[in-house]
């Protein structure tokens, strides 16, 4: 069973419905107790990083995700829930995340040069640090396949946990993970047939 | 490298497409659920959604619809018809939608715009704009191209992105129909305008016009389509495989 981490932040339909494709079993909670039960989270989000946090924190299940991660089962972050996973975000003032994976969520514009539109919305594809093993999360996938984004801060600092990166002016990252934790900047629910392989993987780590 | 975006436009009525269809091994040429899934494994980046019902059974039948495709296909899913208020943007997105275009809604209300923004995120709000000269200028036209508003356009479309609308579909009703090419004129000042993407409409008759368009004017994210690829006049994997062999960055 997968849990689908329902917090009142962004519509999980699309998630739910991308891994049930997959035949995978999931529900979609906001129950403590159902998380810790689970054999997989996965921690979604859109919308803003100091409101997805406050209303993470004031649920509890902030605690409940680091208790779970830390232990050892497969987390996994996408978009906002993937900028959660770092110690902090600079996006509109700074703000606590969960501190499970090292480094900071800032703005893309300053660094992305001028002339590229933010957010960085559309498919980009996925470049594979080099001389790094393959990610499992990656198992099905190929470097240089497309997989669609929309974001306007992106993690920095953490270039031990990237597992891909995107070309938007310079390299952006992509996805991380540091052991049973993972996270995507993209969508892979929204990224087609590349996007439900990478869950596939997910399901299988 | 970030691509441009294909994306054909569905017209649904009562729970079906509208405009004949006819694709090779499509067995229901008017079921939105089949033809989605067949752009969606053709090479569409991204579908549009237009509900053009008039009657609200017609409005339910269309988010069972929509909650169907959005249960089958996994490319960004943009909705639009019939948006009127930050309720209807709840409907829609409740069923599997991912950005929500408004146009006459957003002339009707015109703080619909930034009420949905901070709800749901620029990156949700799609403005969608009928434009046709009149009068020396680019004019706003309202209830599907019916009604002149008396706005000008590139100030309206300015005001709308400044309020929170995360993209802009512009769609030329000088070029609609005509099948001779995107209105590069007016997408060319809508993109000095705006800094958010801008989705071309409105004119396309061959992939050549595609490639005019994204080569003269590289502001231009996507083009969006609706009869050339219904009747099979421009096939998506082919158009793609075109523009990139003319060195514009495509998922193919």
């Amino acid at each position: 069973m997968i849990a689908i981490i329902d917090y009142g932040v962004g519509n999980l339909f699309s998630l739910d419905a991308s891994f049930r494709s997959l035949g995978a079993e999931t529900v979609v909670t906001g129950d403590a107790e159902v998380i810790r039960s689970a054999e997989r989270i996965v921690l979604p989000g859109v919308g803003a990083f100091a409101d997805a946090a406050a209303k993470l924190h004031a649920t509890g299940l902030d605690a409940v995700v680091c208790a779970e991660a830390e232990a050892g089962k497969p987390l996994l972050g996408i978009c906002l829930g993937m900028q959660m996973l770092f110690r902090r975000s600079h996006e509109y003032g700074t703000h606590e995340g969960l501190g499970l994976i090292p480094g900071e969520v800032c703005p893309i514009a300053p660094v992305i040069g001028a002339g590229l539109k933010v957010p960085h919305i559309g498919w980009n594809s996925l470049d594979f640090p080099a001389g790094k093993e393959k990610s499992p999360l990656f198992r099905y996938i190929d470097e240089g396949d497309y997989v669609y984004f929309v974001h306007s801060f992106a993690a920095m600092g953490c270039d031990d946990a990237v597992i891909a990166t995107s070309t938007y002016g310079v390299p952006l990252t992509a996805a991380v993970a540091r052991d049973n934790v993972f996270g995507t900047q993209f969508h892979p629910e929204k990224s087609g047939d590349v996007g439900l392989r990478i869950l596939r993987a997910f399901c299988e780590t | 490298m970030i691509t441009k975006r294909i994306i054909p436009c569905l017209d649904v009525r009562d729970g079906r497409v509208v405009k004949g269809v006819n694709f090779m091994g499509l067995r229901d040429v008017s079921s939105p659920v089949d033809l989605a899934r067949y752009y969606s494994e053709n090479g569409a980046d991204e579908l549009v959604f237009y509900d053009i019902t008039a009657s609200a059974e017609g409005r339910a039948l269309f988010t069972d619809i929509l909650r169907e495709v959005a249960s089958n296909i996994f490319i960004p899913l943009t909705v639009g018809g019939g948006i009127n208020t930050v309720d209807d943007f709840a409907r829609v997105l409740a069923c599997g939608a991912d950005k929500v275009s408004v146009n006459s809604g957003a002339i009707r209300n015109s703080a619909l715009v930034g009420e949905a923004a901070k709800r749901y995120g620029d990156q949700c709000v799609v403005l969608s704009v009928d434009v046709k000269r009149a009068g020396g200028e680019f004019r706003v036209f309202a209830k599907g191209g019916r009604e002149d508003t008396g706005m000008e356009a590139i100030g309206w479309i300015r005001r709308c992105v400044d309020a929170g609308a995360g993209e802009v579909v512009v769609n030329s009703m000088d070029t609609d129909g005509v099948k001779g090419g995107f209105d590069l004129e007016l997408l060319a000042a809508v993109c000095d305008a705006v800094s958010v993407p801008v989705i071309a409409s409105g004119g396309a008759g061959s992939a050549e016009d595609f490639v005019t368009l994204f080569n003269t004017l590289p502001g231009v994210d996507a083009g969006l389509a609706a009869s050339i690829f219904h009747f099979g006049e421009v096939k998506i994997p082919e158009l793609k495989q075109l523009l990139r062999a003319n060195g514009i960055e495509m998922r193919v």
